[in-house]
């Protein structure tokens, strides 16, 4: 009987001792994710309706809306938003189609398939500032590697990155390169999962290689695709680094995004208010965004 | 008879365009690299397939730029190693502590909590940029190594991540555990992390590769030159006057080894977590 009860209590403060320690496991990362990502959002909104420069910060007070308001008056904040969803809306089909592409490229059963893998996924390791600085050289107008193979084939010389018409679709070609690999790998786990038998029914029906491809392989990776589009969608909206290094948002601000001008405000004019005012837009932008993307997809 | 051979003939063709594809795809970086081991002034000299071939090799571009007096390349390497190395170091031990409490250790408010987290998964970094510079100053980090590592320990992700797998673990083991008088603190590094090798080796190896790349973040709270970071210092480089294309392209061929080394070595386990995140999300 004491036995029982003995064990009984230690049955229960081990429990209660497992619900202690479960709290405890937890704070270091609770800590850190409120510290560093929940109050900065919840800062990101107080700070957008502030008046708050780091050059002046004794002037700091309440304005309203105020900020919104020059943000919806500034040419500059629709010449960045229609940039950023120009880029998005180029990048994020031609990246995906290119990315399942390759990936059922690969999948097929040929002794180069896996060193082709490699080849596509190389872009995707190499980080973005040493992509953009590599592709300013490659776009170079008098010698760089694009325009002599160009001159190769017989087109004269193009100015790339130095034109308006140009920079951003230059951008969006390289962007597609460096990224599709990612994708790609997401595409080619999706495709694993196609049942053989499938393809072996279409094929008893006659299918050719297109008609199974939009019959069988569509349907069947149909949730990787919705995932593949939403996180590319989100990582369009982003752009920065491209613009930044390879044409520092111009020319006439033909690259200029909504992040760009978000850190131009922010840590060159020390613009805290009203870089906060674009932080939340652009929050709100990619939500509203993806939420929608995700419920198109899932009917 | 007919079909075989038309069956290898489509392989063929299929294995050509892999490998012509494939080449055009690492062409840049081919070409980084070959440009890397040139003279400075025969780097945009032959832009045909001789901007492939190198003619003279050297090294001399490797070593003025890890000589270069005005440029702490080394340093630049050595402070994104170390912070990233804090990252993923102090990340996946504060991670998987994060899930394991929150997945096999139930209390009261884990399942919101979970709930948020992985919420916050959607939030873009680049919204919270200004606030958390104003954060990280306050703490007086601004131009110190904690501004690098210290906010991206936990990482909404990864943490899902860790939960994923845990969930996997059969119960049994760690209640054989609990028998024995092992404390959850004993039970999770006992039993939990050596059956978690594969999960901790993906958590570790998506962080590194994900911070290495980082540039934004450091561009605004390492300004100092002795703490800025590898990818901020290459891109210093490269926006000076007096450009050196030859010390740029090793710097660049310099900055991408890292990774390299790590995707050559680990890849079963990075590519494992970009597609277990495709396929569960």
């Amino acid at each position: 009987m004491e036995m029982v009860t003995r064990s009984k209590k230690k049955f229960m403060t081990y429990h209660r001792q497992k619900k202690l320690m479960g709290i405890s496991f937890t704070l270091p990362a609770l800590f850190i994710l409120f510290t560093f990502l929940i109050l900065p959002v919840l800062l990101a909104f107080v700070y957008s309706l502030m008046n708050y420069n780091m050059l002046n910060p004794s002037e700091k007070f309440f304005i309203g809306l105020d900020n919104y308001i020059r943000l919806f008056q500034d040419e500059v904040f629709f010449v960045a938003l229609k940039n950023t969803l120009y880029f998005t809306a180029l990048v994020v089909p031609l990246q995906c189609a290119v990315a399942l592409g390759l990936a059922l490229l690969v999948s097929k059963n040929v002794k180069v398939a896996p060193i082709g893998r490699i080849f596509f996924f190389s872009p995707v390791i190499t980080s973005m500032v040493v992509v953009a600085i590599l592709w300013t050289f490659l776009y170079n107008v008098n010698d760089g590697l694009i325009n002599s193979l160009l001159n190769f084939v017989g087109i004269p010389n193009q100015p790339f990155l130095l034109s308006p018409d140009q920079a951003m679709n230059s951008i969006i070609f390289m962007s597609i390169w460096q990224a599709a690999g990612f994708q790609m790998m997401i595409f080619i786990a999706g495709l694993k999962e196609v049942p053989n038998t499938l393809y072996e029914a279409a094929e008893i029906d006659g299918a050719n290689a297109w008609q199974k491809f939009l019959n069988v392989t569509m349907p069947s990776i149909h949730h990787v695709t919705g995932f593949v589009l939403i996180v590319t969608t989100i990582q369009a909206f982003r752009l920065f680094i491209q613009p930044y290094v390879m044409t520092n948002g111009g020319p006439s601000e033909s690259t200029k995004t909504l992040v760009f001008m978000l850190y131009e405000n922010g840590f060159q004019f020390r613009d805290v208010g009203y870089s906060s005012a674009i932080s939340v837009v652009f929050f709100i932008v990619v939500i509203i965004t993806s939420l929608t993307l995700k419920k198109v997809l899932k009917q | 008879m007919k079909r075989y051979y038309h069956k290898n003939l489509k392989k063929f063709l299929l294995s050509i365009s892999i490998i012509v594809l494939g080449l055009l795809f690492i062409s840049p970086l081919l070409w980084m690299m070959v440009a890397s081991l040139k003279p400075e002034t025969e780097i945009f000299k032959d832009m045909g397939l001789g901007a492939f071939v190198p003619q003279n090799l050297t090294i001399a571009n490797y070593t003025s730029i890890l000589m270069n007096a005005d440029v702490n390349f080394l340093r630049y390497m050595w402070n994104s190693l170390f912070s990233v190395g804090m990252i993923v170091l102090l990340g996946t031990v504060v991670n998987s502590l994060c899930a394991y409490g929150l997945v096999k250790l139930k209390f009261p408010g884990s399942e919101f909590i979970l709930i948020v987290i992985i919420a916050l998964y959607v939030v873009p970094f680049e919204s919270v940029l200004i606030p958390m510079y104003i954060v990280v100053n306050q703490f007086g980090w601004i131009n110190e190594y904690p501004s690098l590592y210290v906010p991206f320990i936990a990482e909404a992700f990864n943490i899902f991540l860790f939960r994923q797998f845990f969930l996997s673990i059969p119960q049994e083991l760690e209640e054989a555990a609990q028998i024995d008088g092992s404390s959850p603190w004993q039970t999770f590094w006992r039993i939990v992390v050596p059956n978690s090798k594969p999960v901790f080796a993906t958590a570790a190896i998506l962080t590194f590769v994900t911070h290495w790349s980082d540039f934004m973040w450091p561009l605004i709270v390492a300004t100092d030159d002795s703490i800025r970071t590898v990818q901020v210092g290459i891109q210093y480089l490269f926006a000076d006057n007096n450009i050196q294309y030859g010390q740029i392209m090793a710097g660049l061929t310099l900055t991408t080894i890292p990774v390299v080394l790590i995707f050559l070595f680990f890849q079963r386990y990075y590519v494992q977590g970009i597609t277990s995140s495709g396929l569960k999300g």
